[in-house]
């Protein structure tokens, strides 16, 4: 009897968690469905809400206005009428534009993404080592630092690049961001799970500070490092609001920003440079899921 | 949070003492370096701006800017909204994620597909979000077909009464799935024999959670409170990008009152909002740690 109520709440919890799932996934999928549909099946499906009465031309050289594959209501389809990959061809050959995008979207982020896991590493050892009110204080500030929205850093920010002379610079996006106080916040609290008593076997052997560091403290902490490099990497690479500020050059302005300002002509091909745009996360994703489940590895298997 | 000793001090070795201590400085030293030169400096500017005139003459005027901000209109309501919106987005983003790690603490099939899959809005680009919000939401989208079928009329969400909702449905689909990751590490750092011991003497599962785990997991919950409340910020992305300078009524956030002091070139008024803003995150967050102190003190990590 027992087994049997056991195995029903087991399959109604997995009922619920597909349901779940599919809801989470949804979005996901759509984006990569819609992405290898024709121009013309998106506006067909999505016609209503995005078509303003655009024209297109036929392979005769013909405009015709849009509206005639426009359906009276929005179509939601899981398969394509047919696979194509126009919207590719479309973005990869026929536009240097996007691709110029994402080459801008690359040299900005990540130089951010390395140097500011870089700097947090060695910041947040030394806050997690070495205890004192100084620390203390730093550690609040940079607590209270990390949760301003960008529009209460916006001002100083412009006012820094103003006077370093780097405004309309990539350095005016990249400089502030390096010193972002949020990796610090993430790293140290891993690095203050690190058992002293690592440490203290460390220097009976006779390993010096450096050594400590570099062999004790990084290795443990590799799960994190990956952890916050993922999530730094995410938040940068769908960087909207610096570039709009910092950068007046459109030219200069990352894929995020410019596909965010495709005109709703071109749906088919924003849903393909997402996907585009979806791939590097993803690897660093596959790369690394397991250590975003536990932050810190302990590889004596003792628990701190 | 500020909790686990790391180690003893040795104070019997001065020369190491000394050693450590620079070493300490050295490697804090880029960071602070970093953050002075690029965030706090110019915030003094800032403060200085919030008290004066104007960004030339720097005439000190007190807090007339204060009064000019707290007394405007469109300050109250984007300050109103904001709060409302955080207010509802992280209790529900730290609830909501909690439970859904438990679901997947307890045994069933296909666990880490499930959290492979409650991640995978994570990495789904914040313009395409906004390209399938609009499919969904539009006047004439797919919730708005599904609805009709229940008779109820169709509305353009963005510009309803319940904006803030879709938003706060974009907010929860895409920070959950982080979040249940980081609630599943700490509770798997729950010590089993304590688990145990509760149970020998007879504390059901609901119990243990809420005397056991819960305080256990305390750090873990402010940790994941204080990331809630960051994204939350966060949101204005997207419905900057879904709505523009101007949106409708419950979505204009205090990052749009201040987006457009700044393209107004207003800064002294910006200047003594993002002060005030500054001053009430840094009690929030005291407020936050100081119940996280009290809460899981007697209990160790």
């Amino acid at each position: 009897m027992r087994g049997l109520r056991k195995q029903i709440v087991t399959i109604l919890l997995l009922l619920f968690s597909l349901l779940l799932a599919v809801a989470f996934l949804a979005p996901t999928v759509l984006t990569i469905v819609n992405s290898f549909m024709t121009e013309e099946e998106i506006t067909a499906n999505y016609g209503v809400i995005f078509g303003t009465g655009q024209t297109t031309t036929d392979a005769q050289g013909n405009t015709r206005p849009v509206t005639t594959y426009m359906a009276e209501r929005v179509n939601l389809k899981l398969i394509p009428d047919m696979v194509s990959f126009s919207q590719y061809a479309q973005v990869l050959l026929r536009s240097p534009e996007y691709l110029l995008k994402l080459w801008n979207s690359i040299i900005l982020t990540v130089p951010i993404v390395v140097f500011q896991v870089l700097i947090a590493a060695f910041a947040s050892y030394s806050l997690a080592r070495f205890k004192g009110k100084i620390k203390s204080v730093i550690f609040f500030s940079y607590v209270v630092l990390m949760l301003m929205p960008y529009q209460v850093t916006l001002v100083p920010n412009y006012l820094v690049s103003d006077w370093l002379d780097i405004l309309d610079t990539r350095w005016a996006i990249i400089l502030p961001a390096i010193f972002s106080p949020f990796s610090v916040f993430l790293l140290t609290r891993y690095m203050r799970r690190i058992p002293s008593s690592y440490i203290e076997a460390a220097k009976l052997d006779g390993a010096g500070e450096w050594k400590i560091f570099t062999r004790v403290a990084l290795p443990l902490c590799r799960g994190a490092l990956y952890s916050v490099t993922i999530l730094v990497f995410i938040d940068y690479w769908n960087m909207v609001e610096q570039p709009l500020i910092l950068l007046s050059d459109v030219e200069m302005h990352p894929l995020s920003v410019f596909l965010s300002e495709i005109n709703s002509g071109e749906v088919g091909v924003a849903f393909a440079v997402a996907v585009i745009y979806m791939i590097p996360p993803i690897l660093l994703f596959l790369y690394g899921e397991e250590y975003l489940e536990d932050g810190i590895t302990y590889s004596g298997g003792i628990k701190g | 949070m500020a909790r686990p000793k790391l180690r003893r001090k040795p104070r019997h070795h001065e020369k190491r003492n000394w050693r450590e201590r620079l070493v300490s400085v050295c490697y804090l030293a880029p960071s602070v370096l970093g953050v002075l030169v690029f965030f706090v400096l110019p915030f003094l500017v800032v403060i200085v701006y919030a008290f004066t005139s104007d960004a030339t003459n720097l005439d000190f005027v007190g807090l007339k800017n204060f009064e000019a901000v707290l007394s405007n209109a469109a300050f109250k309501e984007a300050a109103k909204n904001t709060a409302t919106f955080s207010l509802m987005a992280v209790p529900l983003a730290v609830g909501l994620s909690l439970l859904l790690a438990i679901l997947m603490d307890a045994k069933i099939p296909g666990k880490s597909q499930f959290r492979t899959i409650f991640l995978s809005p994570m990495m789904v680009p914040v313009a395409s979000i906004v390209l399938l919000w609009q499919v969904l939401f539009h006047y004439n989208g797919v919730v708005n077909e599904i609805t009709a079928l229940f008779g109820i009329t169709k509305i353009d969400w963005m510009k309803s009464d319940y904006n803030q909702l879709v938003v706060l449905i974009l907010f929860l689909w895409k920070n959950l799935g982080y979040n249940m990751i980081l609630f599943l590490a700490a509770l798997s750092n729950v010590p089993k024999d304590v688990l145990e011991m509760a149970t020998l003497e007879g504390a059901g599962a609901v119990r243990q959670f809420f005397y056991i785990k819960l305080r256990f997991i305390s750090p873990s919950v402010l940790f994941v409170t204080i990331l809630s409340l960051i994204n939350s910020f966060k949101i204005f992305r997207e419905v900057y990008l879904l709505t523009g300078n101007y949106p409708y009524g419950g979505l204009y956030l205090l990052q749009h009152y201040m987006n457009n002091m700044f393209r107004n070139l207003d800064y002294q008024r910006l200047s003594s909002a993002a002060l005030l803003m500054a001053i009430v995150m840094a009690v929030v967050i005291g407020l936050l740690f100081l119940v996280e102190y009290r809460y899981g003190k007697d209990v160790e990590e």
